[in-house]
């Protein structure tokens, strides 16, 4: 049996993937990133919030000029989910094309294996397709 | 405009011609700034008492020493400093500030950089030796580089996007907007010589470019490149013992401010590029008791063209959410109500990073002094500089033609 990892550890693998942020325990600022304590309030306790596989492109780029190993086109987006908490990311299974995406567009989360590692261990990332 | 012995002055101020030096180094571009800026203000290096040195790519090398030792070792306090594309204006609020404190009344300021063909700026691809093994490392946990997989964090896609998303929030912003600003910046870089490229392109041109990342094709990004200015600041105690000629040409400093970000909660996924500059332009304002209907002209931070026009909102130059009109109207335009990026802004005139901050001061000082030649925006009195660098620093500073 193959195992698999998260590109990034935010993103939690199972039957049904999900994003989970840390909240600030005492504002509910939202944060990815490993914590020192928090940027709006200074609390340093932080409990882990599951974020909406939904929500709305609230901005996009469509990638054509990057750095080599990088594939292009593609659709980087920032998407806001539904209840609270905004992402980046790719959106996928759309033609990378400026009249195929729409500013405000309803997306779901998806996730997929973007490589296996020499130990056989597959890596999958999330993106955003048309809900 | 009263003259208050508070008040901090530009002296002297130069800039070298932005463009690709191969075989010259920060060194020597940094001393050309400096010696010319010196000249200008009709100074010595043995008359100043600070000096602030930004350069990016070589923060840690002491640069602002190595120029001492081409121009004048006198033993007074150097300030290396380094704040991304607004480490130039740190390094002029620096000495700025020596000065408002007291410490000193007559500084140098120096922005500096050799960039070179760098390419694309921001976090590229990763490539690693040895067995490929997925290990969760850094502060997301990543198993491999997320550029290209979870969207984009390169510097076009950056500013795409946060066009992109003033279009989402103002209804009826276009690509052809867009496009209007790399346009006009370019038309305006023919007339100086100093800008990087002096060349003109159509706006089909430019629509029809090399995509980089939509909206932004490749002539509305700024090329990379290698240049330096340097300003001579005095205090306004000082300024008024020295000669007419001098007193005439000096430039007020009304205004000098330096942000960064405040908390937002979508500025944690992507830099949020206008609440920083909202806040620094409100200051500045304040500070010099100006309002940006008074301004003769603008420089600011047009790294990409979609840059420029949030930037028309977060500046206040047009009404909240009319930065598609703005363009349309043809105000920026040297000959409109409020010219903006006159000098060809980073787009024509080229932006070595640490040089971009102190060249944007030059550009507005010589207006403010009758001297731009051919580009000279007439009657000029009053002119606002801009910068942001991600991560994120902003600086607004606000220029005045000295009282005659």
């Amino acid at each position: 049996m193959s195992t698999t990892v998260p590109i990034v550890d935010y993103l939690e693998l199972g039957d049904e993937p999900r994003l989970v942020a840390k909240s600030c325990s005492s504002c509910g600022a939202l944060y990815f990133d490993r914590r020192n304590a928090c940027a709006r309030c200074g609390g340093t306790d932080f409990d882990r919030r599951p974020l909406a596989g939904q929500g709305k492109v609230r901005t996009f780029t469509i990638v054509q000029r990057a750095a080599p190993g990088v594939k292009v086109p593609y659709v980087s987006a920032v998407v806001d989910l539904d209840g609270g908490g905004s992402v980046k990311s790719n959106l996928v299974d759309v033609e990378p094309a400026p009249e195929q995406v729409t500013l405000g567009m309803p997306v779901r989360l998806v996730t997929y294996s973007v490589g296996t590692d020499d130990q056989g261990t597959e890596a999958v990332a999330f993106g955003f397709a048309p809900a | 405009m009263a003259k208050s012995s508070d008040d901090v002055w530009i002296l002297g101020a130069s800039m070298t011609k932005f463009g690709r030096y191969p075989g010259r180094d920060v060194v020597d571009l940094g001393s050309e700034a400096a010696l010319a800026a010196l000249s200008d203000g009709d100074v010595k290096i043995h008359d100043m008492q600070v000096m602030a040195v930004g350069n990016l790519a070589e923060a840690g090398g002491m640069v602002g020493q190595r120029i001492q030792k081409q121009i004048g070792q006198t033993g007074i306090p150097v300030y290396n400093v380094a704040n991304a594309c607004a480490t130039g204006a740190t390094a002029v609020r620096t000495v700025y500030m020596a000065i408002k404190s007291g410490e000193a009344d007559m500084g140098l300021a120096v922005g500096v950089e050799v960039m070179g063909k760098a390419g694309l700026l921001g976090s590229a691809g990763r490539s690693k030796e040895g067995p490929n093994v997925y290990e969760p490392s850094g502060r997301y946990g990543a198993v491999m580089s997320p550029e290209g997989i979870l969207g984009t964090g390169v510097m076009p896609g950056v500013f795409a996007q946060a066009g992109m998303e003033y279009a989402y929030e103002n209804d009826g912003v276009t690509f052809e907007q867009f496009a209007k600003v790399a346009e006009k910046n370019h038309a305006h870089s023919v007339l100086n010589p100093l800008a990087q490229y002096q060349k003109a392109f159509s706006l089909e041109e430019i629509k029809a470019a090399e995509m980089v990342a939509y909206p932004n094709t490749l002539l509305m990004c700024c090329p990379t490149g290698d240049g330096a200015a340097a300003v001579v600041l005095v205090s306004g105690e000082k300024l008024a013992s020295l000669s007419d000629e001098q007193r005439k040409r000096a430039v007020k400093i009304s205004a000098s401010v330096l942000t960064s970000d405040p908390w937002t909660e979508r500025g944690q996924v992507q830099p949020d590029v206008n609440t920083l500059t909202r806040n620094a332009a409100d200051a500045a304002y304040e500070k010099a008791g100006v309002s940006p209907q008074d301004l003769d002209l603008v420089e600011l931070h047009d790294c990409f063209a979609t840059a420029e026009l949030l930037h028309y909102d977060n500046l206040r130059l047009c009404e909240p959410g009319g930065a598609g009109d703005f363009i349309d109207s043809g105000a920026p335009r040297r000959d409109g109500r409020t010219p903006v990026n006159v000098s060809g802004g980073l787009i024509s005139k080229g932006h070595p990073l640490g040089a971009t901050g102190v060249a944007n001061l030059y550009e507005v000082a010589t207006h403010l002094r009758g001297e731009a030649g051919d580009r000279q925006v007439p009657e000029a009195k009053v002119g606002l500089t801009h910068v942001i660098g991600l991560g994120s620093a902003c600086a607004v500073h606000i220029l005045e033609k000295a009282a005659s």
